[in-house]
């Protein structure tokens, strides 16, 4: 674990509390199209100075709800962002809230010149310095056109101009999809080492879930367009275990009722426990904390089926 | 002044234009650069056959028989020599004409419809702009920026032909600044061209709200639906006309409907009706009545120009809607 990343996982728990430290409050958030229901009465709260990961399968409604959130799309139930009304506030919204949506958003017309030269012109809390200062450290030229660029280019250059708005909420919607390892690293790493803060917030929805959870402070999962799960990672590893199990012990693991069993190598099994009791997990086997994506699956079991 | 140029609807304005820059600008500087290299040619052309056919010229375009007739020359002969510079300055406003009808046109039907293709809409969409602002940035570029485009290359081509045929005088020995540069009334036609911007910005509104709707509106294609409805519907009324049923005056359908929501856009496109209705003679070498400022004024009068104006910003209400509430991106 790299060092910013430990100063995350070391920051005290700060769960989701009353009045101004709530970025962004659902409840009922509801939104159907014609024959689909996309969200289905979420409830989810995500606090202020989180770094938080909406995470679900394909058709769960994670970008339905970014999009409510964005006030890009209608919706039914109450929903505000900084204490704004997305579908009515949405050019105010925008002063403080920013987002990457998808790779590869940039005009393609555009040259990094024009592109800051706009974005310095329309946003008030644009830092044209800092954006250079982040461009310096590419290979990007001020007269080169978004179309001669390839896709990790124009995610360093949209990632810069993003970082350089001083916005409280970043809600970034699958960023590095297509970007190879290099750029999937250097993007992450960028935004804890150069962007997130105390008084910023990080909504991140992504398929890579490895790279992102050790960066996470708060899981929110997301399934038929409800919250299956949220809670802070603190919490995360409190509540579940995750188990090796030799094949002797097998029918006494599955006595204490885990939400997730899948074989391993050697004849053993790992098994997945939602608030059982540590001491007698222990008395199976090697107890760890499952990953992010082993949990995920464990919880979304039966999701395609 | 300084405050306006930063205010962020200017960058709106600048963004429009360094998009479509291709269209707005190189399109009509290559017309007009199109022009000029023709009257090179010509010019060319003119010396070579000249020289092969052994003509002298020098009866015609010698140096003192020239200055000779234009001290001899009638009120009526340098009224005739005007009217030629004006015929070139009408020239490239023609030209810069087409152009800008063609490339606004097309730059309408994409002005909301190609980003939510490429989906930089949502790169756009992060930035604290509202919807309401970037359709009218779109307005105002066609309406306006397009327009003043291609009146500074009318001037330049003109210039630039003048430029040509002095230096052409000149290898002939011959002054040019009494034939082709103490003459205004180029200059003055040029500034009432330059007057009839606003009064073509308000004429054309009801095509820029058509072609913004759809190109708000529509998934894919706006071309077809801004284009093939309106003419799939004049032929479907022309048809209920000839079974003998009820239908709609079909030159009404054509001319005031069709005809305002699709080449409105058209320069000066108002002198028709109102040298129609005020029998301005098109034919008899009137053409510079036509574009009179009290015709400009008598177009305000028109109840077409405000009955278009007034649908065409209901269809920018509704291109605006459209954009704000339109998210399969």
């Amino acid at each position: 674990m790299n060092a910013a990343a430990e100063a995350i996982a070391e920051r005290p728990a700060t769960p989701p509390a009353a009045g101004s430290e709530i970025v962004v409050h659902a409840r009922g958030l509801t939104k159907r199209y014609k024959n689909a229901v996309a969200l289905d009465g979420a409830d989810f709260e995500v606090g202020n100075g989180r770094i938080v990961g909406l995470i679900g399968p394909n058709g769960a409604g994670k970008t339905t709800a970014l999009k409510a959130i964005l006030g890009l799309t209608d919706f039914e139930g109450d929903l505000k962002v900084l204490g704004m009304d997305p579908r009515r506030e949405r050019p105010q919204l925008m002063r403080e809230v920013c987002f990457i949506a998808d790779v590869a958003t940039l005009p393609r017309w555009i040259r990094v010149h024009e592109a800051i030269d706009f974005v310095a012109g329309v946003h008030p809390r644009f830092d044209r310095a800092k954006c250079e200062r982040f461009l310096s450290r590419t290979k990007l030229h001020a007269n080169q056109k978004v179309r001669e660029m390839s896709k990790g280019m124009i995610v360093q250059l949209h990632l810069a101009i993003v970082m350089a708005i001083d916005a409280r909420l970043l809600v970034l919607d699958e960023p590095t999809l297509g970007l190879d390892i290099l750029y999937r690293k250097q993007f992450y790493q960028s935004l804890l080492e150069d962007y997130f803060d105390e008084n910023k917030t990080i909504l991140i929805t992504t398929h890579q879930v490895e790279e992102v959870e050790h960066i996470l402070t708060d899981l929110l999962f997301i399934r038929d367009g409800k919250v299956a799960l949220g809670a802070t990672m603190e919490e995360m590893g409190a509540r579940f275990a995750e188990v090796l199990v030799n094949a002797d012990k097998i029918e006494a693991a599955r006595a204490l009722k885990p939400i997730d069993e899948r074989a391993a190598v050697f004849g053993k099994s790992i098994f997945v426990y939602d608030s059982a009791d540590p001491e007698r997990l222990a008395q199976l086997g090697e107890v760890k904390r499952p990953s992010v994506s082993d949990l995920f699956v464990a919880i979304m079991k039966g999701t395609y089926a | 002044m300084n405050a306006i140029l930063k205010s962020p609807f200017a960058w709106l304005l600048k963004r429009e234009y360094w998009e479509s820059r291709r269209g707005f600008l190189w399109a009509q500087v290559t017309a007009a650069g199109v022009i000029l290299g023709i009257t090179i040619l010509g010019i060319i052309a003119g010396e070579v056959f000249r020289a092969r056919m052994g003509v002298n010229m020098s009866v015609h375009m010698g140096a003192a028989n020239l200055s000779e007739m234009l001290r001899s020359a009638s009120a009526h002969d340098i009224g005739q020599l005007v009217k030629a510079l004006d015929a070139t300055m009408l020239l490239f406003a023609f030209i810069t004409g087409v152009v800008q009808f063609f490339v606004v046109f097309f730059y309408l039907l994409g002005a909301l419809y190609d980003d939510r293709r490429d989906r930089s809409i949502l790169f756009w969409k992060s930035l604290p702009v509202s919807d309401t602002s970037t359709v009218l940035s779109k307005v105002i570029a066609a309406i306006f920026i397009a327009p003043v485009i291609a009146m500074l290359v009318t001037l330049a081509g003109y210039i630039g032909a003048q430029i040509i045929v002095s230096g052409w005088f000149l290898a002939h020995g011959v002054n040019p600044f009494g034939l082709l540069w103490a003459h205004t009334e180029p200059f003055a036609l040029w500034v009432h061209l330059l007057a009839m911007i606003p009064v073509d910005a308000v004429w054309a509104l009801p095509t820029v709200g058509w072609l913004l709707m759809w190109s708000a509106a529509v998934r894919s294609k706006p071309f077809l639906w801004a284009v093939v409805i309106p003419i799939v519907a004049g032929v479907l009324n022309f048809w209920v006309g000839l079974l003998g049923l009820p239908n709609i005056d079909t030159r009404f359908f054509w001319g005031d409907l069709v005809g305002r929501a699709l080449l409105s856009v058209v320069p000066a496109s108002w002198i028709a009706p109102d040298a129609i209705s005020h029998g301005v003679n098109f034919i008899d070498g009137d053409q510079l009545g036509a574009i009179s400022y009290g015709s400009m004024g008598r177009a305000f009068a028109m109840p077409e120009m405000w009955i278009g104006a007034a649908v065409g910003i209901a269809l920018i209400a509704a291109a605006i809607w459209f954009r704000r509430w339109r998210d399969e991106a």
